[in-house]
């Protein structure tokens, strides 16, 4: 499971690179969207992966006990994900606008900041 | 309870965005509730300050889990300055904004955002707890394309793509290294952090040691990957540029300085080494640039990457005196970088325009602004008896009493072509006539000349302060140096006796 999933990462992760190496602006934001999910992945393996039992505290008791699985890397993910969302759709209005601004998706054309004097 | 102080400072602007968000249509109101945040902001601040300095490093446990569990904010002498600076510049710059956005439709929500990345510049500085760090960061992170895409002209869209994306990618790379050090260690607080690292393996180490790096690289502006900020800076107002200069590099500093104290030491490493390296060129390329630019803010925005090099070498020695010296160097950059922004959209009012061809005369027309000028221009520079003279000297001494002395010929030789392109606006804007083809702008009221000139005023004054009396500031970032070369005392007040 291991494996499967840090060959999976890998692969997101560098097709994420692949596009973020592009111009055109929407492949860009799409491989921000492949490299952040790549890397919740990254976390979620990091994390330890296991079959153990769920961490709930059973009735009665005050501590876990025995060997369970490790809930806190699946919140730190949510986490990760849901600002993810936000900044992505922050990120696909800015591309929006410049987009139609400049007539051109390319990031070459984006330049009108670093022109001139 | 005087340990919720800790926390005031990130909550009360966090409920203000609130207040300011309910009277966004009144004007006045959010002037007033604005101001009256950052007021409040920089009494508590000032007070953390001076109770972490009489009891040494303060912390508190959220939501009664007690540390490593759950997460912590903690202040020591660095933060608790870092918080007391960061509230001086937004007091400033909201009080500065009262003249010159007021007029602008998207007034009340500049005053929201403002205070929406205080809290997260603030969050960063306090928080004790790793991934609570990468969400204060990705608070600040929104907060800042708010503010960068306000008014939406397609240059602001333009530079706001680079900083967008660049910073994107590093917060990424910080979420990853976040991950991974959770992974290995099984834990996120900094402090449980610090006596855990030793457990992993050197290689592992130092793979993580170089994601934060090129993480808080991209976020502090360093050579070579700053190309966001002269891309982006320049094409804001500038009240929102004063910000951002003075403050969002210096929240990747401070993380950096953190970090590579408390949980990743890194001395005698390849990372060390390289750090050097990249500070030296930082000086050298973003000097450079400013040398190469012909508007206020584009000069002003390159110098931020070469004074971010000067700041670095400090950490990068990694001795007390050169800690301290770069504890002392960010404190005095903060104020002086953002008072040339605030001078330069000043004069910006005054001559419709920032470009150096199109302004001239102000030593003749408006003397007082010229000193204001000087003041931080000549700190900038390095100048005795100025601020910026005494954390230069303690930077430059550092690296040669640890032997680096290129890197002491290279600051010495970038502070050369600072006071280059100081004299380069100088000569244009302050000593030449006025061009005669100018325009003249609309005239500038009474008030708003005051509400502007006040915030320079002050952080100059303060600018002079430092420099005359540098001796108890030299000896706070001294002590805040020792803190951070041997953290006992923030680890013991964040994991209790133990």
């Amino acid at each position: 499971m291991h494996l499967l999933l840090s060959l999976i990462t890998g692969m997101l992760v560098a097709a994420g690179i692949y596009l973020m190496l592009e111009r055109h602006l929407l492949r860009i934001l799409f491989g921000f969207i492949l490299l952040s999910n790549g890397i919740n992945l990254a976390i979620l393996t990091a994390g330890q992966l296991s079959k153990e039992a769920l961490p709930i505290i059973p009735p009665g008791a005050v501590t876990l006990e025995g060997s369970f699985a490790n809930p806190l890397s699946q919140a730190l993910i949510l986490t990760a994900i849901v600002i993810g969302f936000g900044v992505l759709i922050f990120c696909l209005s800015l591309t929006y606008r410049a987009v139609n601004d400049s007539g051109s998706a390319d990031a070459d054309h984006m330049d009108r900041s670093e022109k001139g004097e | 309870m005087m340990s919720w102080l800790i926390i005031l400072p990130v909550i009360f602007p966090l409920c203000g965005t609130f207040f300011l968000y309910l009277f966004r249509k009144h004007n006045r109101t959010v002037t007033a509730v604005s101001w009256a945040i950052s007021g409040f902001g920089v009494i508590v601040s000032s007070l953390l300050m001076h109770r972490v300095y009489i009891l040494g490093p303060q912390a508190i446990a959220l939501g009664s889990w007690p540390a490593p569990f759950g997460v912590v904010f903690a202040a020591d002498l660095l933060s608790a300055a870092m918080v007391a600076v960061t509230w001086l510049i937004g007091l400033g710059v909201v009080v500065y904004a009262a003249a010159d956005l007021s007029s602008n439709p998207s007034y009340p929500r500049f005053h929201l955002l403002i205070h929406f990345l205080l809290t997260g510049v603030n969050g960063a500085f306090l928080t004790g707890d790793l991934f609570n760090l990468y969400v204060w960061f990705e608070v600040m992170l929104i907060a800042s394309f708010g503010l960068m895409t306000l008014d939406a002209d397609t240059t602001q869209i333009h530079g706001s793509i680079k900083y967008v994306l660049l910073n994107l990618i590093s917060t990424l790379t910080l979420l990853l290294a976040i991950g991974l050090l959770y992974g290995a260690t099984g834990m996120l607080n900094l402090a449980g952090l610090h006596s855990k690292i030793h457990t992993l393996s050197p290689g592992f180490v130092s793979l993580l040691s170089g994601l934060f790096l090129f993480s808080f690289s991209v976020k502090s502006a360093l050579f070579p990957v700053f190309a966001w900020l002269p891309a982006s800076y320049h094409t804001l107002p500038s009240s929102i540029a004063a910000l951002f200069a003075g403050l969002l590099t210096k929240v990747g500093i401070y993380a950096m300085m953190r970090i590579f104290t408390l949980v990743l030491p890194f001395e005698g490493t390849i990372w060390q080494t390289i750090l050097i390296v990249l500070s030296g060129l930082t000086m050298l390329t973003g000097v450079l640039g400013a040398a190469s630019r012909f508007t206020i803010k584009k000069i002003l925005s390159f110098h931020i990457i070469s004074q971010v090099g000067y700041i670095i070498i400090g950490l990068a020695l990694y001795t007390r005196t050169a800690l301290a010296g770069s504890i002392l160097y960010l404190i005095h950059h903060i104020i002086v970088k953002a008072n040339l922004f605030l001078i330069g959209g000043f004069l910006n009012r005054k001559f419709g325009s920032d470009h150096l061809s199109q302004m001239g005369g102000v030593y003749r027309s408006l003397p007082l602004v010229a000193v204001l000028f000087l003041i931080p221009a000549f700190s900038l520079a390095g100048f005795p008896p100025l601020s910026g003279f005494w954390s230069k000297f303690a930077v430059i001494r550092a690296s040669l009493e640890t032997g680096h002395t290129i890197l002491a010929a290279t600051a010495l030789f970038v502070g050369v072509l600072t006071v280059y392109s100081m004299l380069k606006i100088w000569n244009q804007v302050f000593w030449e006539a006025a061009p005669s083809a100018a325009t003249s702008p609309p005239s500038v009221t009474f008030r708003e000349t005051a509400l502007y000139l006040v915030p320079i005023g002050i952080l100059a004054l303060i600018t002079i302060i430092i420099g005359l009396f540098a001796e108890p500031f030299y000896q706070y970032a001294d002590r805040a140096a020792v803190h951070l070369l041997d953290p006992v005392f923030y680890v013991k007040a964040v994991l209790g006796e133990r």
